[in-house]
C-alpha cells in the first residue's frame, strides 16, 4: 500500500520541494493525538479553503488547507494523521514521520508545527510533546478544550507550562473560538524555537508519562471531574439492556434515513432530470449532438448528483454520531457481532447503509482506524443488496415468479425469492469477509482499543465543512467517472448513425458488443439481448429495465411477457444472483478507487464480484434449468 | 459469562506466577491478605479497580496500550460493557478504553488494596 500512486503526485512533489523562495507560502503541521480536536481545529483555522492531500499510503486522507493571517497573509496548515507518539510503527506514524523530519517524498517539510492536546486529560496527552519538542522545530502547544476544562473544575496554568516547556502554550476551544489569536498571533510572529530544555528517553514511555506528568503538576495542573453527562449517558448507552435498544433504535433510523428520506429525494431528483432532459431535447433538432447532450450529458450528471441525497443525509448522520461521541459506543454494541466475520464494530454503519447504496457507506468507513478491517469492510460492503438492485430485481420476479402463498400465507413467493436474494448477498458477503480476514487482509492479532471520547455537543460548522468536503470529493472524483461511462455508454449507442441519427439500439454499437459476447453469457442460458443490458448496466444498474425495455419494445406486462419467451426459469434465476454478486456499478468502482487511492483494490473486487457472480448464474442455471 | 470461569483461571495464574512475584505477594501478604493476588483485568467486575502489573503482548502492542494509559503500576478500572461483558470499556489515566476480553486478559494486574 505504500506505493506511489499516481504520477501527478510527484509532479507537484518536485515543486513542493523546491527550496524556499521569498514569497512561498510557509507550511505549518497540525500534529495531535486522536479526539484531541485537531480536525475542529484545523476547520477553525482553514474553513473551506481546504483541499484534499496526498500521502502516500494514507488511505484515510488528510487535508491541506490556507489559514489567513489577520495582516492579510496566508499559511498553508498540513493536517497529519492522529499520533499517540512518534515512534514510526504504524503507518501513521511513518507518514507524520517522514513529514516532520522532511523525509516526505510529497510534502515539503513544514516551518513549524502547531501540537494540539486535549486539555482534559493532558498529564497523558503532554506525552506527545516530548517527540515533537525534539524534532527542535517551532512549536505552538495547543490546549485545546479549554471550555470543557474549566466547566468541568480543572485548570492550568498556561505560561508556567509554557516555562516547564520551553515553547510557548496557548489555551484554545476550537469549538468556540476561544483563544484562537493566540494560534493567529503564533503563525503571524517570528515563530522561535523552542528552547532546550530536558526531554526524556523517546524510547521509554513509563519515563516519558512521568515526564508529562511532571511538567503538568509543575504548571500547576488540575485534572478535571470526570464529565457527569459522559457516566450519565453511558448508564444507558452500554446498559446490558437499554444500550442494544438504543443501538437497535440508531440502526432503524440509519435504515429509515436512506428509504424513506434520501430515496424519495434521489427518486425526485431522477423525475426531476428526465423531464427537463426531455424538455431540452423538445428545443433541440433530432441530431446526434441531442442525444448526446440529453442522454449523455444531461442524463450523466444527474446520476452523479442523485447520490447526494443519499451521501449528505447518510453523513449528516454519523457526522453526528461520530462528533457527539455515541458512535464509539455503538462500535463497542456491535463488536461481538461483527467479531464473528472477523472484523469489528465501527464496521456496522458502514455495512448498514450499503442496503441504500454502497458509494456514501464506502466513504463511510473512514471512521474505522484499523486499515485491515476498513479495507475488508470497502470490500464486501457492495455485495448488500444496495436499492439500485430493486428495479431489475422487481420486473425479473414479477416475470418469472409465480404470486404463490408459502407457509400457509405467511410469505407470499415473491417475497420469499426477494428476501432469498438479500441473504444471499449477505451470505457472500460475510464469505468474502471471512475469506479476506484470514489471508491477504489478516489483521496480525493487533488487539482492538477504542478510546471512549466525552460526549459532546456536535458544532454544526464542523459537521457543515465536513458535508461539503464529502460532496465535492464525491463530485470531483467519482463524478466524472460516472459522466464519462455515461457519455461512452450513450455514444455507443448512438454510432453507427442511421441516416443521420442514432440506430435502433440492436444495431448500434452497443448491439455489436452484445451480440459479441453472446457466446461468453450463453453457458448461462442468456442471450444478445440480456448482454447489452449487462453492458448499460454498468453505468446505473437502476436503469436495467429500461434498457430491457427499449431492447424488446415493450414495457410492463408486455416486457415481462417478452422476457418470459426469451428466458428459461433458471436463466432468469441465474441472471437474478448474477446482479446479486456482481459489481454492476461504475459509481462504486469510482468511489472504491478514490477511497483505497489506486486501481489495485476496485480491480480486484470487480473481478471477484465478477466470478463470483458467473459462477452463480451457472449454477442456478444449470440446477434449475 | 465467564464469571463461573473467575475461580479457576486465577488459580491458573498464580501458578505460573514467577519467583520475584511470589516474593511481593507473601510480602505484601501480611499486610493486605488476599487482596495482591495476580489475576488479568478479565478478573474485574464493574466498579472494580486493579493495578495493572504486567502486560503480556508483543512489544508493540503493548506499547500502544502502555501510550494509552495501561502502564505498570497504574490503576484501573472496569467500566461497563457491550452485552456478554465482551468488549468492556476500562478507566485509565483519565481517559475510558474498550478492550476485547481477547486483549484485557493479557494485562495482569495485582488487586488495588483500596477495593
Amino acid at each position: 500500500m505504500s506505493e506511489c500512486h499516481g504520477c501527478a503526485n510527484c509532479a507537484g512533489t518536485a515543486v513542493a520541494e523546491a527550496p524556499r523562495m521569498a514569497g512561498t507560502q510557509t507550511a505549518v503541521a497540525l500534529v495531535g493525538p486522536p479526539n484531541s480536536g485537531k480536525t475542529t481545529l484545523f476547520n477553525r483555522l482553514t474553513g473551506l479553503r481546504q483541499k484534499v492531500a496526498n500521502f502516500p499510503g494514507v488511505t484515510v486522507e488528510q487535508h491541506s488547507g490556507i489559514a489567513e493571517l489577520p495582516d492579510g497573509r496566508a499559511v498553508r496548515i498540513i493536517d497529519l494523521p492522529g499520533l499517540y507518539s512518534l515512534s514510526p510503527r504504524s503507518e501513521d506514524e511513518q507518514i507524520a514521520y517522514d513529514v516532520l523530519t522532511g523525509h516526505s517524498r510529497s510534502v515539503a517539510k513544514p516551518q513549524a508545527i502547531l501540537l494540539v492536546l486535549d486539555s482534559t486529560n493532558l498529564s497523558r496527552q503532554l506525552m506527545l510533546a516530548a517527540p515533537i519538542l525534539a524534532l527542535n522545530l517551532p512549536t505552538l502547544v495547543i490546549l485545546n478544550l479549554a471550555d470543557d476544562l474549566q466547566l468541568r473544575g480543572g485548570r492550568v496554568d498556561a505560561k508556567a507550562l509554557s516555562a516547564q516547556l520551553g515553547a510557548p502554550v496557548a489555551l484554545v476551544s476550537a469549538r468556540n473560538g476561544e483563544g484562537m489569536s493566540q494560534v493567529l498571533d503564533f503563525l503571524a510572529g517570528a515563530m522561535p524555537k523552542p528552547h532546550r530544555v530536558e526531554l526524556p528517553v523517546l524510547q521509554d514511555v513509563p519515563g516519558c508519562r512521568k515526564w508529562a506528568g511532571a511538567m503538568g503538576a509543575k504548571a500547576g495542573y488540575l485534572a478535571p471531574a470526570p464529565s457527569k453527562w459522559t457516566r450519565r449517558l453511558d448508564k444507558v448507552f452500554l446498559h446490558p439492556v437499554l444500550g442494544p435498544l438504543v443501538f437497535l433504535a440508531v440502526a432503524v433510523a440509519v435504515f429509515q434515513l436512506i428509504f424513506s428520506v434520501a430515496s424519495p429525494l434521489s427518486d425526485l431528483m431522477t423525475d426531476g432530470f428526465d423531464a427537463s432532459g426531455n424538455w431540452i431535447a423538445s428545443l433541440l433538432p433530432v441530431s446526434l449532438f441531442r442525444s448526446v447532450l440529453v442522454d449523455g450529458v444531461w442524463k450523466g450528471l444527474g446520476s452523479v448528483l442523485v447520490f447526494l441525497p443519499q451521501i449528505l443525509l447518510l453523513f449528516l448522520f454519523i457526522g453526528i454520531l461520530e462528533d457527539s461521541g455515541y458512535l464509539s459506543r455503538a462500535a463497542v454494541i456491535a463488536d461481538r457481532t461483527m467479531a464473528h466475520i472477523g472484523l469489528q464494530g465501527k464496521s456496522f454503519i458502514p455495512l448498514l447503509s450499503a442496503y441504500g447504496c454502497a458509494v456514501p457507506a464506502i466513504m463511510a468507513t473512514r471512521t474505522i482506524e484499523n486499515k485491515r478491517d476498513r479495507m475488508a469492510t470497502i470490500l464486501i460492503a457492495p455485495f448488500m443488496t444496495c436499492s439500485a438492485r430493486m428495479p431489475i430485481y422487481l420486473l425479473m420476479i414479477a416475470a418469472f415468479i409465480p404470486q404463490k402463498n408459502l407457509l400457509g400465507g405467511l410469505l407470499g413467493m415473491q417475497s420469499a425469492v426477494m428476501l432469498g436474494l438479500y441473504v444471499l448477498g449477505f451470505l457472500a458477503a460475510v464469505m468474502t469477509a471471512k475469506l479476506l480476514k484470514s489471508t491477504v487482509l489478516k489483521s496480525s492479532r493487533t488487539p482492538f482499543l477504542l478510546e471512549m471520547p466525552a460526549y459532546r455537543w456536535p458544532a454544526s460548522r464542523s459537521l457543515g465543512l465536513r458535508l461539503y468536503d464529502r460532496g465535492m470529493v464525491f463530485i470531483k472524483q467519482a463524478g466524472t467517472i460516472i459522466l464519462g461511462v455515461t457519455i461512452v455508454v450513450c455514444l455507443l449507442m448512438s454510432f453507427p448513425l442511421v441516416h443521420g441519427s442514432a440506430p435502433a439500439i440492436q444495431n448500434s454499437l452497443l448491439g455489436s458488443i452484445g451480440h459479441a459476447m453472446e457466446p461468453l453469457i450463453r453457458p448461462l442460458g442468456l442471450n444478445w439481448k440480456i448482454g447489452i443490458a449487462i453492458i448499460t448496466s454498468l453505468a446505473a444498474r437502476e436503469t436495467t429495465p429500461a434498457t430491457l425495455g427499449a431492447i424488446y419494445g415493450a414495457t410492463g406486462p408486455h416486457l415481462q411477457a417478452a422476457l418470459r419467451q426469451d428466458l428459461s426459469l433458471g436463466a432468469a434465476i441465474g441472471l437474478l444472483v448474477f446482479f446479486a454478486f456482481a459489481l454492476q456499478c461504475t459509481s462504486t468502482v469510482a468511489i472504491v478507487r478514490r477511497e483505497t487511492g489506486g486501481w489495485k483494490w476496485p480491480i480486484l473486487q470487480f473481478t471477484y464480484m465478477g466470478v463470483l457472480a458467473y459462477i452463480g448464474a451457472f449454477v442456478a442455471y444449470h440446477l434449475i434449468g | 459469562m465467564g464469571r463461573k470461569n473467575r475461580g479457576k483461571k486465577r488459580a491458573g495464574i498464580d501458578k505460573r506466577a514467577k519467583a520475584p512475584q511470589t516474593e511481593t505477594v507473601l510480602q505484601l501478604s501480611g499486610n493486605y491478605g488476599l487482596s495482591s493476588r495476580l489475576g488479568t483485568l478479565v478478573d474485574l467486575r464493574r466498579g472494580e479497580a486493579g493495578i495493572v502489573d504486567r502486560l503480556d503482548l508483543p512489544a508493540d502492542d503493548a506499547r500502544r496500550l502502555m501510550e494509552l494509559g495501561f502502564l505498570p503500576g497504574t490503576r484501573v478500572t472496569a467500566g461497563q460493557s457491550a452485552p456478554g461483558g465482551d468488549p468492556r470499556v476500562f478507566q485509565v489515566d483519565g481517559s475510558e478504553i474498550a478492550l476485547r476480553r481477547e486483549t484485557a486478559k493479557l494485562l495482569k494486574i495485582r488487586r488495588d488494596r483500596r477495593n
